[in-house]
């Protein structure tokens, strides 16, 4: 049977992206229900034996190719490889984190194979398919889910007759989870120069300079958390007050990010981080689904509107109704005055 | 020597700003109640366009896949600074994906003859799957660039285009023709020329419907015209345009159910803040 390849991105420090193993471990669970294998692909240029870590997330086969010209990430390279493997193991299912990398990689791939592709998943799940039309039955399909424009509804769509069924999740969505510690696979080497050509080269990398610090806040415990309702740039400091007081990080909508008032990385819903704390600040947020889809599983919410029908409000443990930042000033307050 | 230039831009309904007056009774939004936009990354691209004809010799078209009502868009464009533009339009291209969207635009772009560069947004606000840019990119098998924040150098047969990675910054160099998806973080498009404006005001295509009477201000003055290509005139493979040409297939739309929980209301008193405080420190989740 077909298997399920996922691309495992290798991120500067030769490590993999998390996503890439979140990945692994969905597609471990898909391909158990679909009684097939885990392929990783995986593109570098010396790894070192860390392609060994993927076997205990439950990959099955580890095809490894190495080259100069593979790291860093040039979508040229990448893509062609990509391709050819697709084509020589002729998977069903082709897995890509929805970073950077896998949103500027996976269309290519798609467009090269004439495949579907949907972007950002925030689930994916097994099922049947009727085509009412052609009255055609298809079993064992990928559903990709995920939000779609018009407020609160979430598609699923189907690939029925291309293959690989392709898909991108963002990091987070998935979970990690070791499947077997002591599950081994085997490392299948394939050699590049065999897929690359002088043109897959026609990009050359100049200068690259990489932050050290990024926000991280998908691993955060606490969030404050702000929307377009803040109003404001100045007003996000009062976010960023609250949280360093209660050791959290500030998050964002995106209406607030496009907006301005803060930054992208902060992001979180469907299109930014997956986040699942102990405690979620809601501030000036409506709750539209992208955003909910981001931040459903945390485990206490508190919303802060002045809107009381706002529909986070239905999800939220305690709903604060009030200015933002009326409501903030006096809950930095209390707690300093908890503290003395 | 000329550079030739095409943006690819699109006219979305603007969800950055979903008012009241947009959301149903049953909490969905309908899409006919918001305004319809240049989609703003697309602003970003034309601005990148614009920016290398200051410098040296180009001409840049702007290409739009839409009902007639997008030529709203060409026009904006040419107001902008744009030379010319055309609206893809064609009932048959209703319900394509993006890889059926890719094709079209593709063969548009192969009607224009050579260019050497072709920019577009990163993405549009109405579906922001960042998939068209690459794949009209494979489609004429060039390379691309996505993420881009600035050209920095641009000659007859190359560019050095500065990027975002997640993490930091690239500069990369490639040949051309080479495809460019540009962000917003990208320096924000230029405001209309009023002179421009003055001269391309009643610009309109054949299907627009802006005015009655097309065929007189056209023989006027041709360069009002802006032109309209159906599957023909692109000579688009019908079976690759629209649902037809669409492999990804909608199963079902599912209103989503969040997990209701029930709430406690709190003013915004101190008196509620500090029992709220309270709790959360009894309880550990506050230390």
């Amino acid at each position: 049977m077909n298997d399920i390849l996922v691309y495992c991105e290798v991120n500067d420090n030769r490590e993999f992206a998390e996503v890439s193993l979140e990945l692994c471990s969905k597609a471990r669970k898909l391909a158990d229900e679909l009684k097939v294998q885990v392929d990783a692909l995986v593109l570098c240029d010396d790894l070192n034996g860390a392609e060994n870590q993927l076997f205990q997330y439950g990959v099955d086969r580890v095809i490894l190719a190495t080259s100069n010209h593979l790291f860093p990430y040039r979508t040229l390279p990448h893509f062609s490889i990509l391709v050819n493997v697709v084509k020589q193991y002729n998977p069903q299912i082709l897995l890509l984190g929805a970073t950077h990398i896998g949103r500027d990689l996976a269309p290519r791939v798609a467009s090269r194979l004439s495949c579907g592709l949907t972007a950002d998943c925030t689930n994916l799940e097994v099922g049947s398919y009727t085509d009412a039309k052609k009255g055609k039955e298809y079993s064992q399909l990928l559903y990709q889910i995920r939000p779609a424009f018009g407020g609160n509804i979430v598609a699923t769509i189907v690939n029925p007759e291309t293959r690989p069924q392709m898909a991108t999740v963002r990091e987070g969505v998935m979970k990690k989870e070791v499947y077997n510690i002591e599950y081994k696979g085997v490392v299948e080497k394939i050699d590049p120069q065999l897929y690359l050509n002088d043109e897959d080269l026609a990009v050359e990398i100049i200068n690259r300079e990489v932050e050290a610090h990024s926000i991280n806040i998908k691993n955060a415990q606490i969030i404050v958390s702000g929307g377009y309702g803040v109003g404001s740039k100045e007003n996000f400091s009062l976010l960023h007050k609250y949280a360093s007081l209660i050791g959290g990080e500030v998050g964002a909508t995106r209406a607030a990010v496009d907006a301005g008032f803060t930054e992208p990385q902060r992001q979180i819903g469907q299109t930014g981080v997956t986040v699942r704390p102990k405690l979620y600040v809601a501030c000036g947020i409506s709750g539209a689904v992208q955003h909910c889809a981001g931040m459903a599983e945390s485990a206490k919410i508190i919303s802060i509107n002045t809107d009381p029908s706002a529909p986070i409000n239905a999800m939220a443990d305690y709903v604060i109704v009030g200015d933002v930042t009326s409501v903030l000033e006096k809950l930095i307050k209390c707690y300093s005055a908890c503290q003395k | 020597m000329s550079l030739k230039i095409v943006v690819l831009a699109k006219q979305v309904p603007d969800t950055r700003n979903v008012g009241k007056e947009a959301m149903r009774t049953d909490g969905t939004i309908n899409r006919g109640a918001l305004a319809a936009v240049f989609n703003p990354e697309d602003l970003n691209a034309l601005e990148m366009a614009l920016s290398i004809k200051d410098l040296c010799n180009a001409e840049v078209h702007v290409l739009t896949m839409g009902p007639p009502r997008a030529a709203e868009i060409v026009r904006e464009a040419i107001f902008r600074g744009a030379d010319s533009g055309a609206v893809i339009s064609d009932s048959r291209f209703a319900g394509s994906d993006t890889l059926a969207t890719s094709y079209a635009l593709s063969m548009a772009i192969k009607k224009l003859g050579t260019v050497d560069l072709v920019l577009c947004g990163r993405q549009a606000i109405d579906g922001d799957t960042a998939q068209v840019g690459p794949q009209v990119a494979e489609k004429l098998n060039i390379p691309q660039i996505t993420y881009a924040e600035e050209a920095l150098e641009v000659t007859p047969n190359t560019v050095v285009v500065k990027r975002r990675l997640e993490n930091g910054i690239e500069v990369v160099k490639t040949t051309l023709p080479a495809l460019i998806t540009v962000q917003s973080s990208a320096k924000s498009c230029r405001f209309r020329n009023a002179l421009r404006v003055m001269k391309y005001k009643y610009a309109t295509s054949l299907h627009e419907g802006r005015f009655e009477n097309v065929s007189t201000i056209f023989k006027s003055k041709d360069y009002l015209q802006i032109e309209e290509w159906n599957a023909e005139d692109i000579n688009a493979n019908p079976q690759r345009l629209g649902l037809l040409g669409s492999p990804t297939k909608v199963k079902n739309i599912e209103s989503m159910v969040l997990a209701q929980k029930e709430s406690q209301m709190l003013s915004n008193s101190e008196e509620d803040l500090m029992t709220l405080t309270k709790d959360l420190m009894d309880t550990h989740i506050l230390s």
